[in-house]
């Protein structure tokens, strides 16, 4: 087992290395994440209002951006490693071919995280949006959500790194599967968004995304090695 | 297997044909009338494209653990008719919804899990038309996580409170609304059966086109 997570150890901390001394990614998603935000902001926002967002589109902004921000740094990764023709070099270093997965895995949602971490603080900025009221709570589901988007996110950026079109068919697949858990990430930010928060809806949001992390993870740990195999 | 197409194509055409007669003379539903015998037509559809969709992932699961393309042909044909029948359910629903609920669609967990799931399976077809050589083993993976919805799909009713029937009405049908139901349901399923095998002898007519190809330039 602590073979496996040295593989994991070593694969996330080549990307963070790159990504540290590039900040490519991290400059980019940021700033789309931004992008997106106020591109929302023109269509759900009153005009003449206090500023706040029509009724639940807050939580809905945040969690698309992140969405499509998300889905922008995963065809990059595999780009990279495509580019650099290190892909199969990956898949053939020793050591378990679901660990290579796990640890590019840990890369990308550590850069989701870095991501969210400043878009959350600026939609409940320029929308008086209250996400720092319940920060367990929003935190939980930010993080469970952002771990099963970027778990298929991960596989399917993975095996169409070698198709063809595959800048298209990366939100096309990733999409349809992955918005039950926007659903989640969206109905429980909005419930602890409302004028008054219902914590217990939250916390069920919660739980049923904890539910799509352990179906999301098991299928693709066991189908990455199948679907990598050439 | 090409011969049984034509006795199931022949056997479908008459349920069919004889199916309206059928379908008249059930028993007249007294709070929702004559639109509610678009159910014969709705739930037949609908059933089969979840019983398609987990067909074509355990064949896809099967695919990837052997590799023999059989398994492949089997799943490309279920994901084609999932989504064939998908269509004929989200053509039906809404018609029967504008009479039952007043409008054609409601964003309600049934409705939206049953359209990610068609979704699905038409991004399935997507990849494998345009994504190139290997599309069928990638696919194979997307078919998995289609069939990981099913049950979402089978459960919201139940588990949400949803203004869509729930799951155990089925069962509890007086005996004329279910002869009805199950004799649409022959219908499509035998439908199901003959479309499936045709699909087959087209992918393997074309796999053996191939080969012959190759064979040829050598």
């Amino acid at each position: 087992m602590s073979a496996f997570w040295r593989v994991v150890w070593i694969v996330a901390r080549k990307d963070l290395a790159i990504e540290a001394r590039s900040r490519e990614l991290l400059n980019t998603t940021i700033f789309f994440a931004l992008s997106c935000v106020i591109v929302f902001s023109v269509s759900f926002v009153g005009e003449g209002g206090d500023g706040r967002a029509l009724g639940d589109a807050a939580a809905g902004i945040l969690w698309v951006a992140i969405a499509f921000s998300g889905t922008l740094a995963l065809g990059r990764t595999f780009e990279r490693e495509r580019y650099g023709d290190t892909l199969r070099a990956l898949l053939l270093a020793p050591g378990a071919r679901a660990a290579v997965y796990v640890g590019k895995l840990v890369g990308i949602v550590a850069l989701l995280v870095a991501t969210e971490a400043v878009i959350v603080p600026l939609v409940a900025l320029l929308f008086q949006a209250r996400l720092g009221d319940h920060l367990l709570l929003i935190s939980a589901l930010l993080l469970f959500g952002t771990v099963g988007f970027a778990t298929v996110g991960t596989l399917f950026a993975a095996m169409l790194a070698r198709a063809r079109s595959r800048d298209v068919l990366l939100p096309i697949l990733l999409y349809p599967v992955t918005i039950p858990v926007m659903i989640a990430g969206v109905r429980g930010t909005a419930a602890l968004l409302a004028a008054e928060p219902q914590l217990d809806m939250a916390r069920l949001w919660v739980m049923m995304l904890l539910a799509f992390d352990v179906v999301f993870v098991t299928l693709s740990l066991w189908t990455f090695e199948a679907l990598m195999t050439e | 297997m090409r011969k049984a197409v034509v006795p199931l194509l022949a056997a479908a055409g008459f349920i069919f044909m004889t199916a309206p007669i059928v379908i008249a003379r059930a028993r007249y539903e007294s709070t929702m009338g004559l639109v509610q015998k678009i159910f014969y037509f709705h739930m037949p559809p609908a059933m089969l494209m979840l019983l398609s969709a987990i067909f074509c992932g355990i064949v896809s699961a099967i695919f990837l653990i052997n590799r023999r393309p059989i398994y492949d042909w089997i799943a490309f044909a279920a994901a084609e008719l999932t989504v064939l029948y998908g269509a004929m359910a989200m053509v039906t629903g809404p018609l029967w919804a504008r009479k039952a609920w007043g409008v054609w669609w409601v964003w309600d967990a049934r409705l939206t899990m049953s359209l990610l799931m068609w979704m699905v399976f038409v991004s399935y077809l997507l990849l494998r038309r345009y994504g190139g050589p290997g599309s069928e083993t990638l696919a194979a993976g997307l078919a998995l996580f289609g069939m990981a919805t099913a049950p979402f799909v089978y459960l919201s009713v139940n588990i949400w409170r949803t203004i869509h029937p729930l799951t155990s009405v089925v069962p509890t049908l007086p005996v004329d609304f279910a002869f009805a139901l199950w004799y649409s349901f022959a219908g499509f399923l035998l439908m199901y059966i003959a479309l499936m095998m045709l699909r087959m002898t087209i992918e393997r007519q074309r796999t053996m086109l191939d080969y012959l190809y190759l064979e040829s330039e050598e």
